[in-house]
């Protein structure tokens, strides 16, 4: 069993890690009838919470419960895997990226996350406003513009052949591509690094 | 009428649940223990790692794009054999993915959405996965991802589209 744990602990590859979560994609089929996508849970917190009369929020939103049962499990995944099967190990990223990020300002790289943004004592500081406030607002409003995530439109939009999924995809990294390459040395300036 | 329709039109961009009959309760607990798999993995292929999210649109890393590569080419190859074998649901449906049309929100929102990314180091997939690592700053993220959510709908009618 130990060496089980050991073993489950490393990090993934992602010849493992990609065709389990491709699976999802038939397993929500075949279970529910259900196409697989995440960020449309955003959508049903508003119309639970927040509908204000809004027509884009008035749907049975009822029949779209198994949507944030589902994230409700991908939380307490994420809770399982750090508390049963972390790494106990450094993350190993690439030399390049760690070198431009600590030229940007970031000292922390012992877990998923670097603690020089992600902690509560950012919260109210320029920090916070920039990753936390105006990030989450970006992918929440993009995605829902766009009509989907990287699980909705890049996964299972394109593995079922759809090109406007492709579309979505392409500006997906190009928004992307733009923020770290040209935006986020200026942001993080700004955030006070 | 009109607008039950409307709706339609747009929930099918979404995540679209084409199951007929309802379920509540115990039936949704399958989606729990998915969803719980589906996390697990995040976490321990470093999906949910702003450093990972970095790599990838630095292009010092092949990891992420091996990951979205081979779950979109495993994706393909399941919907084309339950496609030919007529795979049924479980509850006995046949299969129905509902067409995506093309708008322009595809093209702005998307690299919107682009930008959101490379920032926050997550999609709204491992955000959940990030909040239940114990980094739960991230459900400020959430929340403001919630209220970009609840902008849009507001203001969605003014969009170009």
């Amino acid at each position: 069993m130990n060496q089980f744990i050991d073993w489950v602990s490393q990090p993934w590859p992602w010849y493992v890690a990609g065709p389990l979560i491709g699976l999802t994609v038939p397993a929500l089929l075949i279970l529910g009838n259900k196409s697989f996508g995440i960020s449309s849970s955003l959508r049903h917190v508003c119309a639970i919470c927040v509908p204000a009369k809004i027509p884009f929020f008035q749907y049975n939103w009822k029949k779209e419960t198994w949507n944030l049962v589902f994230v409700l499990g991908v939380m307490i995944g994420g809770f399982v895997a750090t508390t049963f099967f972390s790494n106990p190990e450094e993350i190993v990223i690439a030399t390049q990226t760690k070198a431009d990020l600590t030229a940007l300002g970031i000292t922390d790289f012992s877990g998923l996350m670097p603690s020089d943004i992600f902690t509560w004592e950012n919260i109210f500081t320029a920090k916070g406003l920039i990753f936390f406030v105006l990030g989450g607002f970006l992918v929440g409003f993009g995605t829902r513009y766009a009509g989907g995530c990287t699980s909705g439109h890049a996964i299972m939009g394109i593995s079922s052949l759809q090109w406007p999924s492709l579309v979505a995809t392409i500006f997906f990294m190009a928004g992307g591509f733009l923020m770290t390459q040209v935006f986020i040395g200026p942001l993080m300036k700004l955030a006070g690094f | 009428m009109l607008l039950a329709e409307k709706n339609i039109k747009e929930v099918a961009c979404d995540a679209p649940n084409s199951q007929e009959t309802g379920e509540r309760g115990l039936a949704l607990l399958k989606y729990l223990i998915l969803g719980v798999m589906f996390g697990i993995v995040f976490v321990k292929a470093e999906i949910i790692s702003w450093f990972r999210i970095q790599e990838m649109f630095r292009l010092d890393s092949f990891h992420m794009y091996g990951v979205i590569g081979s779950a979109i080419v495993t994706g393909i190859i399941s919907i084309q054999l339950i496609k030919r074998l007529k795979i049924k649901s479980i509850s006995g449906e046949e299969i129905n993915i509902p067409t995506k049309e093309f708008r322009k929100g595809q093209i702005y929102g998307g690299f919107i959405f682009g930008l959101g990314w490379a920032i926050t180091g997550a999609c709204p997939g491992p955000l959940f996965a990030q909040i239940g690592s114990g980094f739960t700053v991230v459900l400020v993220t959430l929340l403001s991802a919630i209220a970009g959510t609840w902008v849009y709908g507001k203001f969605s009618h003014k969009l170009p589209n």
